[in-house]
């Protein structure tokens, strides 16, 4: 745990605590107002339940110059990119691609050599579709571990950050309220709807939240296609490839889609806010998370609008590395803040039944 | 002695609630305007950047206002801190137009919330800022530039020239640099002058050097006595100010709300001599706030001492600072620089004088001291659990009372009657509503209701 940024943030976060003016921005706030000091398990929460809208700075009257020189929004990032490196295993891995968008590309050139042998070497006599350059038994055996194994990464940091924040028992309603909060992004709507304050300065904007939902439905869809069609693979018998008026094409396409413009949407945002207000270091590491995202959506539409053609084999081997390194990179990149984060928000459900310190007086 | 390129139909002095009212009010009739703000961008904003709320009447539950605030009730408020010195019509004006200002403010960019963990007492009068005043003044920046009202950062206005019953023109240092800005209208909303420490130093006498003055560096009155030295007609006590108990090691300037200090009515507060000198549990706190700025800017060297223990550290909101913190009494002392036996003995003497019975935190709990010179006349419970805690008192000043007289038309008054382009708002002329005492939101009130009447009519007189 590195003193310097967690120090940092209780002092940041001791001074908030003597103001409370950012009250109505998002559950942060709240949930500090619960205690007067804070541990550093403390602080790992609250930083998990702050998504950087940026709101508490710009209405902040102790920026800098003042000397209290308060930029809340960069301090907790510092903690909660910590928090990941820290919590997950292997640490180095985490720090190294968190960091480093050249590693991620890397990475994904790795990915691509490898496919593009397996493609050459592994061709099978028969099969149709995707099936006719890769069998089906052999995807089976390479996605199957790569996409289990990260998940179990970081089923066990989740299960370090919950001893760590205390997360204690939780019941159905708890979980219920935080996939409601999650589902509707309510924190990222600045409180009242209006937004953030993440690219336009000190004025709101809502497109933030557009652009995340975007990226986050379009997700979504795209894997309840990629499931969907395991279901009518396994349980149906009916393989791929599947026409256009079918469930997995149905979800996958639009799903497809909605990432490649939450893509562009979420880079443009990026690229207009000031990182002075995030966690500089991890700038370029997320900037390639996203890349990666719009990279597994685009490639995937692009073959599914070559099927038949020349480039459909060049295009699956491009996919597919799209597709391993994202799974690999679960655990190590940008994609872990949505398991942490709904773990904030369940452990806040649980915790705000607690009233806050100073009611009395 | 260089002219501002532009010349516009109205000129402001002041970037805060005041002056960013008057001039969207100004600019949607039609006007041109140019704010003068004396500080730098990032200070921007005067005391209406600390700021958190405002006082509102309604009749029925508004926005984030719960229940009603009537006019009588709001009005008989006012009279009990004012014990009489406001001009009533005025006062009563100001009172009713608040009603219409909160849907006001919402229309201009003001967003609001329910009040906050802590003050809870002031959910049904007063309205709370989302993102406190600097979000409020952040929200009226933008809306002015949207409008076309120019903004110059670093324009201190050094003189307003004024010719008969007019003003011509005003003389201003903008980024070092002499520069005449004129106008058909002029609109002051410069605030007090509770920065300027000569001039609190020369109404106060010397002790006033060690006050901690809680807003902005760049509230120094220059206007306001350039005004005053001009003619205009004043009003307020020169002599008076509004300061609260606040802590010591707050910095000099624009520490804000968070060294405020809500310890006191559970403590007993010592003088650097060791004795108590006033009654703690006087009141509940937000009533009694305001009078212990005075009472520790009384004691020597200008600074009190609260002492509590372990049984009433969680009774009250965080302080900024961490309290100083010791296992007995007679360390707490000399952590805090006072003279051990002294303290052991005012304590003990007080823990010998409470009495027993039930205390209750959050009202009048009656639980007071017996046969002392100085009683505590609630929540008197013996200091003798350790730890110890203690906290350095100094007095923080708010605003000063002393401004321009105005109509209620917002006019400002020379010895023979109103200037013909001149209108004063906010915290420059509020001592012709608030002669003493104050109303916790009452300042922005004020503010935003002269700041849309003296853009009003500076509109209309240009128009
Ligand atoms: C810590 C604190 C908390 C407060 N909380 C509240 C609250 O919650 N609710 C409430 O109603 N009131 C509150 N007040 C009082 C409130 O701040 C004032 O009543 C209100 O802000 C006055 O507004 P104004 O526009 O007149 O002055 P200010 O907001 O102080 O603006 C004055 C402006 O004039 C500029 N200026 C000064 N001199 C010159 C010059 N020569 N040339 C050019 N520009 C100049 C300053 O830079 C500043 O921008 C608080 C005050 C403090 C200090
Ligand atoms: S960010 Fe600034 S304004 Fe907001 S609660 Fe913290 S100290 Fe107060
Ligand atoms: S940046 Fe936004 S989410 Fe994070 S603490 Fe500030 S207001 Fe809350």
């Amino acid at each position: 745990m590195s003193l310097d940024h967690t120090a940092e943030a209780r002092r940041q976060i001791e001074i908030c605590n003597a103001c409370r003016y950012c009250e109505g921005y998002c559950a942060v706030f709240p949930a500090m107002t619960r205690e007067k000091a804070f541990s550093d398990g403390d602080l790992t929460h609250l930083a998990n339940l702050c998504h950087n809208c940026r709101g508490c700075y710009y209405a902040c009257q102790y920026t800098e110059p003042h000397e209290f020189a308060l930029n809340l929004p960069a301090a907790l990032a510092e903690v909660r990119v910590e928090s990941w490196e820290r919590l997950i295993r292997p640490q180095s891995f985490a720090r190294l691609f968190q960091r480093h968008g050249v590693a991620m590309t890397g990475l994904l050139v790795a990915m691509l050599a490898a496919f593009f042998w397996l493609l050459a070497a592994l061709k099978p006599t028969s099969g149709e579709g995707f099936y006719a350059y890769l069998a089906h038994g052999t995807m089976v055996t390479i996605f199957v571990p790569a996409f289990v194994l990260p998940l179990a990464l970081i089923a066990a940091a989740l299960r370090r950050y919950w001893v760590e924040v205390d997360g204690g028992r939780v019941t159905w309603a708890h979980l219920r309220r935080a996939l409601q909060d999650a589902a509707q992004l309510r924190n990222l709507s600045g409180g009242q709807g209006q937004g953030c304050n993440f690219e336009e300065g000190d004025r709101y904007s809502d497109r933030r939240r557009m652009a995340h939902h975007l990226m986050m439905y379009g997700f979504l869809l795209c894997f309840a296609s990629t499931s969907s069609g395991t279901i009518m693979h396994y349980a149906f018998g009916w393989e791929a490839p599947y026409p256009l008026l079918s469930v997995p094409k149905l979800l996958g396409v639009p799903g497809g889609l909605m990432m490649v413009v939450g893509t562009v949407y979420l880079v443009w945002l990026k690229l207009k806010a000031d990182p002075a207000l995030g966690a500089p270091r991890v700038w370029g590491g997320e900037m390639a998370f996203v890349l990666l995202l719009g990279a597994v959506a685009a490639t995937g539409l692009l073959l599914y609008a070559a099927t038949g053609t020349g480039l459909q084999a060049p295009l699956l081997a491009i996919h597919l590395a799209t597709v391993m390194t994202l799974f690999l990179l679960m655990p190590f990149s940008k994609m872990v803040h949505g398991f942490f984060r709904l773990a904030a928000l369940v452990v806040e459900a649980k915790k705000s039944q607690k009233a806050p310190q100073g009611e009395m007086a | 002695m260089k002219d501002w390129p532009e010349t516009f139909d109205i000129a402001i002095v002041g970037g805060g609630n005041a002056a960013l009212c008057a001039a969207i009010t100004a600019a949607e009739a039609g006007a041109t305007v140019l704010i003068l703000e004396a500080a730098p961008l990032p200070y921007r904003g005067g005391n209406s950047r600390h700021t958190r709320n405002f006082r509102c009447m309604h009749r029925g539950p508004l926005s984030v206002l719960i229940d009603s605030y009537e006019e009588e009730e709001y009005f008989h408020d006012l009279m009990l801190v004012t014990k009489g010195k406001t001009d009533e019509g005025l006062a009563r004006m100001v009172i009713r137009a608040s009603e219409a200002c909160l849907p006001w403010m919402e229309a201009h960019g003001v967003r609001f919330q329910p009040s906050l963990s802590g003050t809870l007492s002031l959910g049904r009068t007063n309205a709370f800022f989302l993102g406190g005043g600097k979000a409020l003044v952040n929200a009226y920046f933008n809306t002015a530039t949207d409008l076309g009202v120019k903004v110059a950062y670093e324009a201190e206005v050094r003189h307003v020239h004024r010719e008969a019953d007019r003003i011509t023109h005003l003389e201003v240092t903008v980024a070092g640099q002499p520069v005449t800005v004129r106008a058909k209208a002029f609109v002051l909303a410069s605030g007090g002058f509770q920065a300027d420490l000569d001039w609190l130093a020369r109404a106060w006498g010397p002790s006033a050097r060690n006050f901690l003055i809680r807003g902005t560096p760049y509230n120094r009155g220059v206007v306001l006595r350039d005004m005053l030295d001009q003619g205009a007609e004043s009003v307020g006590d020169p002599t008076q100010c509004h300061a609260v108990a606040i802590d010591g090691r707050a910095p000099k300037f624009d520490g804000g709300i968070v060294t405020r200090l809500d310890c006191v009515p559970f403590s007993i507060v010592v003088n650097r001599d060791g004795e108590r000198f006033h009654d703690e549990g006087e009141d509940v706190w937000p009533k009694r706030y305001a009078i212990w700025g005075r009472l520790v800017a009384a004691q020597p060297d200008q600074v009190g001492f609260s002492i509590i223990d372990s049984k009433a550290i969680d009774l009250f909101m965080p302080s900024v600072f961490p309290p100083i913190k010791a296992d007995t009494i007679e360390g707490l002392a000399s952590l805090m620089g006072l003279d051990p036996a002294t303290l052991r003995r005012t304590v003990d003497g007080f823990n010998a004088a409470c009495q027993p019975g039930t205390f209750h935190p959050t009202e009048l709990d009656g639980l007071r001291t017996k046969g002392l010179n100085i009683p505590k006349t609630n929540w008197a419970r013996p200091i003798d659990t350790a730890p110890f805690y203690g906290y350095q008192l100094r007095p923080g000043v708010t605003f000063t009372y002393l401004g321009l007289k105005v109509d209620d038309r917002a006019r400002v008054h020379g010895t023979d009657g109103p200037i013909q382009n001149l209108w004063a708002a906010g915290e420059i002329m509020a001592g012709s509503i608030l002669g003493q005492g104050y109303l916790a939101g009452f300042g922005m009130t004020i503010g935003t209701v002269f700041g849309r009447i003296a853009g009003k009519e500076a509109a209309a007189h240009v128009a």
